[in-house]
């Protein structure tokens, strides 16, 4: 099946996606394990990465910002501007992409090769509906919130690394930090997030629910759908860029 | 019932089902055998509508599954249970939570109503305290138990199972099987079994449809098996040396040669 024949099953898949649920009470149960998988367990490595790479961004930056006509307190300006910009909202969706995109390809890829979702076709059951639209709503709905304190902590990690290495001072940063703070940066990484989150959702789910195998197939379509949500991630990063800050 | 008319169903070039016709009756037990890769599966499926034929109509009741409005197909499935080959039990969902899914799916009864048909199913595939156990901690024949009781759950009038037996030990077989028998009777359901335990056959077969090559080469009883002259029911049922003997046995008690 060429690229375009995928594309057009996605979007066929997502009809089938967006229904009014069946059952509520099966839904909600749905949705709620959803936000633990997904969202819950997801907290802390999102919150583990952010945390260190907004060190690494001030220290790198410190390092970078020799010159000493450049005012120090730029370093924790260009550290706040880069981790809303970029690391929380797409380097964090990336590596978000990995971790839980493989959890949703292996899971319904399991289902599949295992004949679950036949059993719930057999019972008249929508599939897509019951095992995508909570994974869809959990992570558009919480991600948003991951991403905040993702920010704040990559900022928070920026202070401890710079100040526990003596490259400035907190002063310098704190005043860099609250330097020029536009707010529809956030908005922008807020809506970046938020289409990240829908992609990382749904790419692994069609790769786990159109498998065809045993367990090696459903391993290779977990890599396939990292390695495309990731660039679709990337691909859509730069557009939205475009869009939104253009 | 169930009425299969003429049909046929292919996979891009591969026609695997040549025009099969057959008649599932109420209160029956019917097993489709055959070689693997004779369509069986697909035959199967194709009946349950996961499948849509090429060609040839099946009707429910004397109602066309094509012709049905998406209302009328969602009530058809409420009445349809299915055991799979592999079980395909939720795996993260207990034993109750797998049994009890279909009545939250399809009914508004309480927890308590539902804990009490549930209860009341598991307690009649003979698997007791074993509520809270997730399917990886059954052994197969509990597996399969519950898949059972999680197709019996809604009262179904129509049950299809597919391959209830594989990979279960002759003893614990002969109870799944024993155990459909008494669920068809009982309710008066109309059950399919996709199978190539001769076991079974000999057991539970009152209706035996032999598929080879996606056609339906014979149609009869577990006793028709015995006299059949058909080569290829006979090349398949008795590949077996036991089952040659077993045959013999019930041609010459038929014969009065042998006291039964």
């Amino acid at each position: 099946m060429n690229y375009i024949e995928h594309i057009g099953k996605y979007f066929l898949m997502l009809g089938q996606v967006f229904k009014r649920p069946q059952k509520m009470r099966i839904f909600k149960e749905a949705l709620v394990r959803e936000l633990d998988d997904l969202g819950n367990k997801s907290l802390g490595i999102a919150a583990f990465i952010a945390f260190f790479v907004g060190g690494v961004v001030s220290i790198q930056t410190a390092l970078n910002v020799d010159n000493p006509v450049i005012p120090k307190y730029l370093i924790g300006f260009a550290t706040k501007r880069s981790i809303i910009l970029e690391f929380a909202p797409t380097f964090i969706s990336v590596i978000l992409a990995g971790k839980v995109g493989s959890f949703i390809t292996s899971s319904i890829g399991t289902m599949r090769v295992t004949e679950q979702i036949d059993a719930l076709e057999v019972m008249g059951i929508n599939s897509l509906n019951l095992l995508v639209l909570p994974k869809i709503i959990a992570t558009v709905f919480f991600y948003p919130f991951m991403i905040t304190i993702s920010m704040f902590l990559g900022i928070l990690g920026g202070y401890v690394a710079g100040t526990l290495t003596g490259l400035f001072s907190t002063t310098d940063y704190i005043d860099g930090v609250q330097l020029d703070f536009v707010p529809y940066l956030i908005k922008y990484a807020i809506i970046k997030t938020m289409v990240f989150a829908f992609v990382i959702a749904t790419i692994p789910s069609y790769h786990g629910y159109y498998v065809k195998g045993g367990a090696l197939e459903v391993g290779r379509a977990s890599t396939q759908a990292v390695v495309w949500t990731s660039v679709v991630i990337i691909v859509l990063n730069y557009f939205l860029t475009q869009m939104l800050l253009g | 019932m169930i009425e299969v008319k003429n049909i046929y169903k292919s996979f891009g070039e591969i026609q695997v089902l040549k025009g099969i016709s057959a008649k599932f009756e109420k209160g029956q037990t019917s097993l489709i055998i055959g070689q693997s890769g004779s369509g069986k599966t697909v035959f199967i499926k194709t009946l349950l509508g996961l499948f849509q034929p090429n060609k040839g109509c099946i009707c429910y009741d004397g109602v066309d599954y094509d012709k049905m409005s998406g209302e009328e197909k969602r009530e058809l499935r409420k009445q349809i249970g299915m055991v799979f080959q592999g079980s395909a039990l939720f795996d993260s969902s207990t034993v109750e939570e797998n049994v009890m899914f279909p009545l939250k799916m399809f009914t508004n009864q309480t927890r308590e109503q539902m804990l009490e048909r549930v209860n009341f199913v598991l307690k009649r595939v003979d698997l007791v305290n074993a509520n809270n156990k997730y399917p990886a901690e059954l052994s197969g024949g509990m597996q399969k138990r519950v898949a059972i009781a999680r197709a019996i759950v809604m009262n179904p009038k129509y049950l299809f199972c597919d391959e209830p037996n594989s990979g279960l030990d002759p003893k614990t077989a002969i109870l799944i099987d024993n155990l459909i028998q008494e669920i068809t009777d009982e309710y008066n359901i109309t059950t399919v079994i996709n199978t190539h335990d001769m076991n079974s056959v000999m057991e539970i077969g009152e209706k035996i449809i032999f598929l080879k090559n996606g056609i339906k080469e014979w149609e009869g009883s577990n006793k028709d098996i015995f006299i059949t002259n058909n080569k290829a029911v006979t090349d398949f049922v008795y590949s077996s040396n036991l089952f040659k003997k077993v045959r013999k046995i019930y041609q010459m008690e038929a014969d009065g040669r042998v006291k039964g």
